[in-house]
């Protein structure tokens, strides 16, 4: 809601504070409206389950549907730990869709409460919405939610929940981290970002960029895993265990570690050959600094610029229009020596030659 | 805001058959043909014909061939023939990068002429000496058109051409004793696909340079891509943007000090004809599609032929035969002893080489430059008139010509309408206009190509852009037209899930019944 006051979202109490005095609205519910009213051809033949009041029964009865209200308490105004209790009850109850309407915050807050365990869709309602969560707009997320219930939209996606740290953008710092994934329908057209292909061809993509990674692994050496679906999948191919957005090491394609911190990986490398695999944040391209906060300046001096080894799909090369990949691992020398010319895995047997910047 | 609306569309409906495929068509026992009782003194002389071979090439059970009358397949034709729109037929510049022109059908009556429909390649060389001396002058031209030394006619496309020349480099690296250690080949993200596809089929990694923030390949990349693992260079002037790389010689230059060769891929030829050569950007090899820029048909209406062009240096590795002339004699000389081989049995398409010389001989050198002028003229003329329509954009050189052809974006039109590429190329056919929503690999997002080569008239280009235009208008309008079409068409809406898996493709029938076997599709 703090959007057209000027603010950059209204995550934390005293932001939102601001926001009401600065005489921001909250919009999420004529939007949530906009979006529920595609779904209009359904009333008869689905249960919406909502939230009290604005967080869902009035957008819902707006809509001339009917909703079972969960019965929890919110007076006033709701906040984060409304939205967490929300979607944990939806989880409980098993629903076929989460839609939520908010901008990335909401989208952690229910990234922490269900993970992977439902298919959900955001309303693009928020002032930050790098996450790729989202319809294009209220119209087209009602859109694909009605193509998605009925069984049109037969594809789900993983896509990344994204969030900028509000104090460092109010101080001008722009740090988007990665949190997570959570599992959304795709249907072309319908949700936010330039991914023009389709969850099959950039699977199969991936999968070529797997075998690549895989072919040229070298006895004995220590690869440090990052996270992503791109890296996902090598740990998949090599049927082994992994974390999405933690670091694993593996030595001879076998794991030898999970989720491992910037210590715990100095300790696993320290007088050792190792290499970095590592994949940029889809739309933004950056390589180091968000959301492998463990491969810090020091990890990557001790690995060396010639043992990092870059993939992405060309979908998501194509995401970033031209601009070069960033990197910001907080050491401007690292950043430096980081700058230049990648060769980028983006298949098998093909790289691009891709400019990183800092 | 309708800036074009001043010619008038036609009234288009397509005829719809709903015509099954020709394996689904006739019963059992049908036949199209009797085959006529063998006469006696040929009986005495072969037998009955198979009993006579060898058992390893005598089928043990029929071809499972459709069986079915020959009005029933005549019928059959037709109704496809109707059902699609043809390069006679429609306004086909909405196929972007394939170069559709006109193709004279007095070089078709030649190609079907008894003359040259009757030549057997194994006859002796005494007898087709019409034919090799056609070959041997459409060489000599298209060593005047590039500037190189030596072609061959075997390749039967572009993309056979570019294996071609990924098999020269190879064996030119092998001669060097390079070979193993030279296993990367380059090229640009604009380049056509198959510089790319080619160059992997024979091994080679891949290394894709992307455009600046001009439309140009980045020059930096190119430096910083290139060592001593680099075979060669593949690459695509102007590209399928239109856009010419100013920097050509540069890149060859590049590549030449780190030991590469390079191959310079002429499909956008057109706009370029006697205006700009591969020789004077000191290319190592190229090629030229005979199917598009020399007028032959295109594609599956071809057949095609990917003439491959070398410098002296690269000759003796060229595909055997090549056609000498000795002043009074044409002959076939296969004694080339470092050629890569055949590419091709015989010689290759040479109803392409016949049709792209009577077209060279019938315009002279003047008016192949003339070809290149007007597809120019052609090309920026629409340029101008697209971008006056709402939802448009040409993404890089803004304000500035393009060559023969420009990857124009719907990204406008998507983004306020939700009408995408695809929605409007169903709509197009709607006016009787074929449209495709190029292209591989889409890093122009909504992509839509647009090539006018020098054949279509003003009237014409005028009425596909008042296609456009109507299109664009009714997207902002009642876009459920749009997302809805085709209306008045026979083509239909293919999924994208269905068009991007390869589990279910099916690129022949007996493919299609083994995946329904196999319970990867239904059977339809």
């Amino acid at each position: 809601m703090g959007g057209r006051v000027g603010l950059k979202g209204t995550d934390g109490p005293v932001t939102l504070e601001s926001a009401i005095l600065m005489g921001a609205r909250p919009e999420s519910p004529e939007r949530a409206i906009r979006a529920m009213k595609r779904l209009g051809s359904l009333k008869d033949k689905i249960q919406v389950i909502t939230c009290p009041g604005d967080m869902g029964e009035n957008p819902a009865r707006n809509c001339g549907f009917d909703p079972m209200v969960i019965d929890f308490s919110a007076p006033g105004r709701t906040t984060a730990a409304h939205t967490i209790m929300g979607a944990a009850a939806m989880l409980d109850q098993k629903v076929d869709l989460l839609l939520f309407a908010g901008g990335d915050g909401t989208a952690r807050d229910i990234y922490q409460a269900v993970k992977d365990r439902l298919v959900v869709l955001g309303v693009p309602t928020g002032v930050k919405m790098h996450s790729a969560v989202f319809g294009y707009n209220p119209e087209r997320t009602g859109d694909l939610a009605l193509l998605y219930l009925q069984d049109k939209a037969k594809h789900l996606k993983t896509a990344e929940v994204m969030d900028i740290d509000e104090r460092a953008l109010s101080s001008g710092q722009v740090n988007a981290n990665l949190y997570g994934y959570l599992t959304i329908p795709f249907a072309k057209g319908h949700v936010q970002g330039l991914k023009s292909s389709s969850p099959e061809s950039e699977q199969y993509l991936q999968q070529a960029i797997a075998a690549d990674v895989i072919k040229n692994m070298e006895d004995n050496v220590f690869y440090i895993i990052c996270p992503g679906t791109t890296t996902a999948r090598i740990m998949e191919r090599l049927n082994l265990d992994y974390t999405l957005v933690g670091v694993d090491l593996v030595r001879d394609k076998k794991l030898v570690a999970k989720d491992l911190s910037e210590k715990q990986i100095l300790d696993a490398i320290e007088g050792r050959e190792a290499k970095i695999v590592v994949t940029p944040i889809g739309g933004q391209g950056c390589l180091f600094g968000r959301g492998n906060q463990q491969l810090s300046p020091k990890v990557i001096r001790t690995v060396g610029r010639q043992n990092i080894v870059v993939v992405a799909t060309r979908q998501k090369i194509t995401s970033l229009r031209g601009t070069p990949l960033f990197v910001d691992s907080g050491d401007p020398g690292i950043n430096r020596m980081l700058s230049g010319y990648f060769q980028v895995i983006t298949g098998y047997q093909v790289r691009a030659a891709y400019r990183v910047v800092c | 805001m309708s800036m074009n609306k001043k010619t008038k569309l036609r009234k288009f409906h397509q005829a719809k058959w709903d015509e099954p495929i020709i394996f689904e068509l006739g019963e059992k026992g049908e036949r199209g043909i009797q085959m006529p009782v063998v006469e006696k003194a040929i009986e005495a002389e072969i037998g009955d014909g198979i009993s006579k071979l060898p058992t390893s090439i005598v089928r043990k059970r029929p071809p499972a061939l459709p069986e079915i009358g020959q009005m029933q397949v005549l019928k059959h034709y037709l109704r496809m023939s109707q059902e699609n729109l043809g390069a006679d037929l429609n306004v086909d510049i909405g196929q972007g990068t394939c170069t559709m022109k006109y193709n004279p059908k007095i070089n078709e009556q030649f190609a079907a002429s008894h003359q040259f429909a009757d030549l057997h390649p194994l006859q002796d060389e005494s007898t087709i000496q019409g034919m090799l001396e056609i070959m041997y002058k459409t060489e000599h031209f298209l060593k005047e058109i590039s500037g190189l030394d030596a072609f061959t006619f075997q390749p039967g496309g572009g993309s056979q051409a570019i294996l071609g020349m990924a098999t020269i480099v190879e064996k030119y690296h092998e001669a060097k004793g390079e070979r193993g250690k030279r296993d990367e080949i380059i090229t640009t993200i604009f380049s056509h696909p198959s510089d790319y596809a080619a160059a992997a089929v024979k091994g080679y990694k891949i290394i894709n340079i992307y455009q600046d923030e001009n439309g140009i390949p980045d020059l930096a990349a190119l430096k910083a891509a290139v060592s001593d693992r680099t075979a060669a260079l593949f690459i695509t002037n102007p590209e399928d943007t239109g856009i010419y790389n100013p920097k050509i010689a540069k890149f060859v230059k590049i590549v030449h000090e780190a030991g590469g060769l390079c191959g310079y891929d002429q499909a956008n030829a057109n706009g370029i004809l006697g205006i700009t050569r591969a020789k004077e950007a000191n290319f190592d090899l190229t090629f030229f599609n005979l199917h598009k820029t020399f007028s032959s048909p295109h594609g599956s209406g071809g057949p095609a032929c990917g003439a491959l062009g070398v410098t002296n240096e690269l000759a003796r590795f060229l595909p055997v035969p090549v056609v000498r002339f000795d002043g009074e004699t044409y002959s076939l000389d296969y004694g080339l002893p470092d050629s890569i081989g055949k590419i091709r049995c015989f010689y290759g398409s040479m109803s392409a080489v016949l049709k792209a010389y009577a077209w060279m001989m019938s315009l002279g050198d003047e008016g192949l430059k003339e070809v290149a002028r007007i597809a120019v003229l052609n090309n920026n003329y629409l340029l101008k008139k697209i971008l006056q329509i709402r939802g448009t954009s040409a993404p890089y050189a803004e304000g500035k010509h393009r060559i023969e052809q420009v990857r124009f974006s719907w990204e406008d039109l998507e983004k306020e309408t939700g009408v995408s590429t695809f929605d409007v190329t169903c709509r197009m056919a709607d006016f009787g206009f074929h449209m495709w929503s190029s292209h591989h690999p889409f890093v122009i997002s909504e992509p839509f190509t647009i090539e006018p080569t020098e054949s279509y008239s003003k009237n014409e280009l005028d009425e596909y852009v008042a296609g456009l235009q109507q299109v664009s208008d009714e997207a902002y309008e009642t876009p459920e037209i749009v997302k809805t079409a085709p209306h008045n068409s026979v083509i239909h809406r293919p999924k994208d899930d269905t068009l991007e898996d390869p589990l279910k493709w099916a690129m022949t029938w007996r493919a299609y019944l083994k995946k329904c076997a196999l319970g990867q599709r239904k059977r339809i």
